[in-house]
């Protein structure tokens, strides 16, 4: 074991020469996931960079495909390998970067500071299970409790998330609860051991909406009481914008934009929001021609040279073939549009609008 | 009222839960449709709208007769849908069709679009094999697709290019009525609104009646006329598109439209929320009185447990919804 270099050994305030006041509790630089399959490469991921303050709420947007899910994954390493591989990148997580260290060092992590609620409450319980026994295993295995003491919490984490009778229901299989009441026990499951940071990925988008409030309200509850940060993965910007505090918007494996909620619908930056925004019918007037994006989302398997939404931009340019970053455009605003950050481009003014 | 163009008439539809492996015995019936009744003008889009399991998809098969009500008539101008044989039923569905939720599993991927198209014209038309590429060529032209693609195959499209092929198929024996059940929960924001676009479009120019069916009540409200909102197998509310969003009457609509994320980080802090408790009952076991008692805010009891309401209006005879104290709650 390697652990004389073990990430955990370095403090912090050695690794910088000057002591930030608050590192953020995770920051992610470059990250590069790409899927080796028989017909050729699939970039899914491709130079992500973001990061994270304790107990704030960080929404990642996009469509199918745009590798929203995958960023998350490679995160905690839960990406199948192969084909899936991690090419580059950094995830410092506290200090450690859950990218490149020890397998060990990494379950003390995963699962206990870092949790992760999927889509499907359905098929992420194990139906052969009780609910207990699912439900207690990560303080079985994080924290060295009794199964008695154990099962005493689970009991009294049901309760939190809002399970009618969990003393017997603990006693139950996962086909004996209804949808959102599973899903209360995935997030029950997923906040035993009072993490530091919960990845949700689209937690609701299997449930009705009036279990998805029900559901987004018992996250944000829980996440004042612990004082936790939130990664919340979701296709809908409704949900983002009445969750999140920061937003990353991503297209082909990229983030495209970047900003507080509030700017990304103020002082959109990006022509892909800015469509995203014009074709959903909750912003439009009823019954107007909804705004539609041409074409169709860019091959990842192909590479990409430069801006991935050139083909379906309204204000696509020759230099937009160029290599582009994202660059912050206003203060905490990151956009990847070159028209925009070269000021040729102003989305926020009236007459684009 | 104005002529009926498609008038439900009390509709049930009800599924027997059996038990038991040699000896079946019937233990709880499902009231999947439980009694609804509405009138459809022609040409309107009537979007309807409820949780899972309110029996919304139910209710849509019910009226294409793809399960039989158990009581009540489904009378499509003047003809009662229920009573025909199954000959007159076939012929008579050249009136009404379907769309469906995935694009990928209702087109079959051995046939191509000019296949699948051609067998839906030649079911309820002789047409000759000389002019039938002419007339796939106008259906996918009509839908938005290229007849370029005609000899290709499904799994050669994308999701949105197939639902315009089920669209296609669903518009090739010229119907008047069309069934959409969750025709665009599938695909992605973008793709979505081309769908939308398409299907007020078709149903402008075609005069046709839409009945859209989903559980997203911002797209319902886009593109319907009027919206019935259904709750445990009846009709809760109905009314005016915009008024049944913007001042719900029942206060399942009200928490149905306040659970609605809205993409606007400043009216969604400024709203009020009206969070439900619980989830709904199941269709076996339909409470009595107002089916929506144990989860309302302001039920009042013994009232609403024992009085089943009848529909009622506010101030616009247009909007109608069951509840016992519509006038004391507005």
């Amino acid at each position: 074991m390697e652990y004389w270099n073990a990430p955990y050994f370095i403090t912090p305030s050695l690794h910088h020469s000057v002591p930030d006041p608050m590192p953020p509790l995770l920051q992610v630089e470059n990250l590069h996931t790409s899927f080796h399959t028989r017909h050729g490469i699939v970039r899914a991921v491709h130079d992500v960079s973001f990061s994270l303050e304790k107990g704030e709420t960080l929404g990642i947007v996009g469509e199918s495909g745009s590798g929203k899910s995958v960023t998350c994954y490679s995160l905690l390493r839960l990406i199948p390998e192969p084909p899936g591989r991690i090419e580059k990148g950094k995830a410092l997580f506290d200090g450690v970067d859950l990218l490149s260290c020890s397998k060990n060092q990494l379950r003390s992590i995963r699962g206990k500071r870092v949790s992760m609620i999927f889509q499907d409450p359905m098929t992420s319980l194990n139906p052969f299970l009780k609910i207990e026994d699912q439900l207690i295993e990560p303080l079985l295995i994080h924290e060295n409790l009794s199964r008695d003491e154990a099962v005493k919490r689970g009991v009294k984490a049901l309760q939190d998330v809002g399970v009618p009778g969990a003393e017997e229901r603990i006693k139950a299989y996962p086909h004996e609860f209804s949808g959102g009441m599973r899903q209360r026990v995935m997030i029950a499951m997923a906040l035993i051991t009072k993490p530091d940071l919960l990845i949700a990925d689209e937690p609701t988008t299997a449930l009705d909406v009036t279990v998805q409030a029900q559901i987004l309200e018992l996250i944000k509850k829980m996440q004042k009481e612990i004082g936790m940060a939130v990664i919340l993965i979701s296709h809908d910007l409704g949900v983002v914008s009445g969750f999140c505090d920061r937003v990353n918007v991503m297209y082909a494996g990229r983030v495209v934009e970047s900003a507080n909620i509030a700017d990304l619908f103020a002082r959109t930056q990006h022509p892909y929001t800015r469509a995203l925004q014009k074709s959903i019918p909750a912003l439009q007037p009823k019954g107007a021609e909804l705004y539609t994006i041409p074409g169709m989302p860019p091959d990842v398997s192909k590479p990409i040279r430069g801006c991935p939404f050139v083909p379906r931009c309204e204000f696509a340019q020759p230099k937009c073939e160029n290599p582009v970053e994202l660059l912050e455009v206003e203060p905490n605003h990151g956009s990847a549009c070159l028209r925009v950050q070269q000021k040729e481009l102003d989305l926020t003014s009236e007459d684009l609008r | 009222m104005p002529e009926s163009f498609l008038e439900l008439q009390n509709v049930k539809t009800h599924f027997p839960v059996e038990k038991g492996i040699f000896i079946r015995k019937q233990v709880a019936t499902v009231k999947a449709v439980d009694g609804v009744s509405l009138i459809l003008r022609k040409g309107e889009i009537v979007g309807l709208v409820g949780e899972s399991g309110c029996g919304k998809s139910t209710l849509g098969r019910t009226i294409l007769q793809l399960i039989p009500p158990t009581e009540g008539a489904v009378v499509l101008e003047g003809r009662n849908l229920s009573g025909l044989s199954k000959d007159e039923l076939r012929n008579a569905r050249a009136d009404f069709q379907m769309i469906f939720q995935d694009p990928y599993a209702t087109l079959n991927p051995r046939m191509t679009v000019y296949d699948t198209l051609a067998e839906a014209i030649s079911s309820h038309k002789k047409i000759s094999s000389a002019e039938m590429p002419n007339r796939v060529s106008a259906l996918m032209t009509k839908v938005g697709l290229s007849p370029r693609f005609i000899k290709k195959y499904p799994h050669e499209f994308s999701g949105g290019q197939r639902q315009r092929i089920a669209i296609a198929r669903a518009l090739a024996v010229e119907p008047k009525l069309i069934i959409a059940d969750e025709p665009v929960s599938a695909l992605d924001v973008s793709i979505q609104a081309q769908i939308i676009n398409l299907l007020g479009k078709l149903s402008r120019e075609m005069d046709l009646t839409l009945i859209f069916i989903s559980h997203d009540l911002s797209v319902v409200k886009h593109i319907s006329d009027r919206i019935a909102v259904m709750y445990l197998g009846r009709i809760v509310e109905l009314g005016p598109a915009t008024q049944v969003f913007e001042r719900p009457l029942h206060p399942y609509t009200k928490a149905l439209v306040s659970a609605v994320p809205v993409p606007d980080p400043e009216r969604e802090a400024r709203r009020k929320r009206m969070i439900l408790q619980g989830d709904p009952p199941s269709p076996t076991k339909i409470p009595g009185g107002c089916p929506f008692h144990p989860r309302c805010p302001f039920v009042d009891p013994p009232r609403c447990t024992t009085i089943v309401p009848v529909f009622e209006a506010l101030d616009n005879p247009e909007q109608q919804a069951t509840c016992l104290r519509i006038k004391e709650i507005h």
